[in-house]
């Protein structure tokens, strides 16, 4: 249906668009001097400890924040949900929160996988409940979703406003790249990964989204793939949540988008769930610097604003009586 | 005729426990001065069950209108829209002009505005041909997401020192309620609370939904207008009084229910109030003298609604 050289195309775009993010901010450095060679070592020191790590970690979570809400859809098979409509990402803060009044000086590493087991119990609750609710109706899955999520942000919020830690909880739930430097954001090379893991394992989510009976016909082992999606997005929302925050609504825009144009095959979807995450949050980003600089609007915000116009677009566009 | 009873039992016992709370937090832990406390103490009390009485009256015309048990106004992102109008106006006119108007005025025109498009907006959503519930629900949801980054977009762009200020008022606290606002919140309350009592005959036909509501004689369109105009005046002034609380009307209309059994406004509507009074004046004297946490009571009312809202849609109460 698509040019076969349109995903190149987006590629080169995105890649004009991290370019243009390396130049945008407060000190003016200009490509060609740093190509010339011609940036003095403090416009060289800003770029590479500053203005590149920035723009790594937005591609990287970018990507993997659209994938991982690629992949809940998948698992939940539900077109409305991402991990921040499931509880997946509250549960991540709570469990920051948890290592961070018991145990502040554990490593990053060490905070990351403690947030990811609470995000993975999140999400297991989550699908729990979906169970347990009698009639299916596609909408009423995100709207669990997000009251769980409510619940859970309400037990982060006593305990944060018990420990005096309200500021840090702000801060995590404000999906931000303004702290990025070096040395800061490096973990999130490891979503970067999950999401190329997401790709190896996208004919088999894929099926897994037929559902169990079909999955178990065609002898795959429908238990493990579930298992396998949902670490994946309980790994991805924890990584990001640690280096960054919470970037909402990335994962429920990018793959209905991406749906829209070109279909469900996840083997060819997820390359462009990617590309166009990761053009999505630094179109955003590069708006947030600009608009008011020096000062930066948050890239939770933009996302806010847009993400939720564009997820009520996609409510209201049609009507849902005809959907399982 | 036990069925009659029970309604009436519920109010009674809710309307001692809600002078029983009242009762204590106006006295407990005085010492000294007690006209001073009385007065500073009877005016956050005032404050207190205006709050109730704003939060239980919408919530129950919102579900009477929208004919289901799990909606709030709040759900809906009414209050949210109330923050967005009050952040537009420090963003477009600024905190200068703001600060040469008095107080009241101020809050009488962002009333006004917010009626306004609060009406527009919900009459479009509730009468624009039948859509599903969940649709509803969750559309609202995502409207009040969208008002609250809205607001956060413009709070940005202000300068920081209106921002902090700004921002302050935003977060939910039943501890700090302004006195200022307190008159001119009770007179709004009081003219919605008698428009609300002149049309109040019609709020038991129009739970049985528009059909029937309709064949039954009852002008629905201008009824449920005139009802959203009411529920945006008191989420209004509560918004105004304590900020932005999403479950607190649906945790005491839910219990109301529970407590009384019965649909009937005439049992559910002060069941919910004296509810609310009970949760907010003896929830805070029970946080405040017992367990000295200050501001917490909002965060235990957000755990507790949400709770039950989970409860409701699994239990499929949603229909």
């Amino acid at each position: 249906m698509t040019h076969p050289a349109a995903l190149p195309c987006a590629i080169l775009a995105v890649v004009l668009l991290a370019a243009l993010s390396l130049f945008v901010g407060v000190t003016d450095i200009a490509p060609m001097d740093v190509l010339r060679g011609q940036a003095d070592a403090r416009q060289m020191q800003v770029l590479l400890a500053s203005r590149v790590p920035r723009t790594l970690a937005l591609v990287l979570a970018g990507a993997a924040t659209a994938v991982a809400g690629l992949v809940m859809q998948m698992i939940v098979r539900n077109r409305f949900v991402e991990p921040s409509t499931t509880g997946t990402v509250e549960s991540a803060g709570l469990g920051l929160l948890v290592v961070t009044v018991l145990a502040p000086g554990m490593p990053v590493m060490g905070k990351m996988l403690i947030a990811s087991l609470f995000a993975l119990a999140g999400t297991a609750l989550f699908m729990r409940i979906l169970r347990m609710v009698p009639l299916r109706d596609v909408l009423l899955v995100p709207l669990v979703g997000i009251m769980l999520g409510g619940v859970i942000g309400a037990v982060t919020t006593f305990f944060a406003y018990r420990f005096d830690l309200l500021a840090s909880v702000g801060a995590w739930s404000m999906g931000d790249f303004s702290g990025v430097l070096r040395g800061r954001y490096e973990l999130l090379w490891l979503a970067g990964a999950l999401a190329v893991a997401a790709y190896a394992a996208a004919d088999r989510l894929t099926l897994a989204a037929m559902g169990r009976d079909f999955t178990t016909n065609l002898g795959l082992n429908y238990r493990s793939t579930m298992v396998l999606g949902l670490i994946i997005v309980s790994l991805v929302s924890a990584t990001v949540l640690v280096t960054v925050g919470v970037i909402p609504f990335l994962g429920l825009i990018v793959p209905n988008v991406v749906s829209l144009m070109i279909g469900d095959n996840m083997r060819r979807t997820v390359p462009w769930v990617a590309v166009m995450g990761t053009g999505f949050v630094l179109i955003c980003d590069i708006l947030g610097r600009t608009i008011r600089a020096p000062y930066e609007i948050p890239i939770a915000t933009m996302l806010g604003v847009i993400g939720s116009a564009a997820f009520l677009f996609l409510l209201l566009r049609r009507r849902h009586h005809a959907a399982p | 005729m036990p069925r009659l009873d029970r309604p009436i039992l519920v109010l009674a016992i809710l309307a001692a426990l809600a002078l029983l709370s009242i009762a204590a937090f106006m006295t407990l832990g005085v010492r000294g001065n007690w006209p001073f406390v009385l007065e500073y103490r009877g005016r956050k009390v005032l404050g207190l069950m205006l709050v109730a009485w704003c939060v239980g009256v919408s919530t129950v015309l919102f579900q009477t209108v929208t004919g289901n048990r799990i909606l709030t106004p709040s759900i809906m992102g009414f209050d949210a829209l109330f923050v967005l109008i009050r952040t537009a106006v420090v963003f477009f006119f600024g905190f200068g002009v703001l600060a040469t108007l008095p107080d009241q005025a101020q809050f009488g025109a962002e009333v006004l505005a917010m009626t306004g498009f609060a009406v527009l907006l919900f009459q479009w959503l509730f009468l624009r041909g039948q859509r599903s519930l969940h649709l509803m629900v969750l559309v609202g949801i995502v409207f009040g997401v969208l008002f609250r980054n809205l607001s956060a977009f413009m709070q940005r762009m202000l300068d920081p020192v209106e921002f902090q200020s700004l921002q302050d008022s935003f977060f939910a606290s039943f501890g700090r309620i302004d006195p200022t606002l307190l008159g001119v919140s009770l007179l709004l309350v009081a003219g919605a609370s008698l428009a609300a009592w002149r049309i109040s005959h019609a709020f038991d036909v129009l739970i049985l939904g528009r059909e029937q509501a309709i064949s039954l004689g009852v002008p629905y369109r201008r009824m449920v207008a005139a009802i959203l105009c009411i529920i945006a005046v008191l989420v209004a002034v509560a918004t105004a009084l304590v900020g932005p609380v999403t479950f607190f009307g649906l945790l005491v209309v839910s219990l109301a229910h529970v407590l009384c059994g019965t649909g009937r406004h005439r049992y559910i509507l002060p069941a919910s109030v004296l509810l609310g009074i009970i949760c907010l004046v003896g929830g805070q004297t029970l946080l405040e003298r017992v367990f000295a946490f200050d501001t917490a009571l909002s965060i235990i009312i957000e755990f507790l609604g949400g709770l039950i809202f989970i409860i409701l849609l699994i239990r499929g109460a949603a229909r």
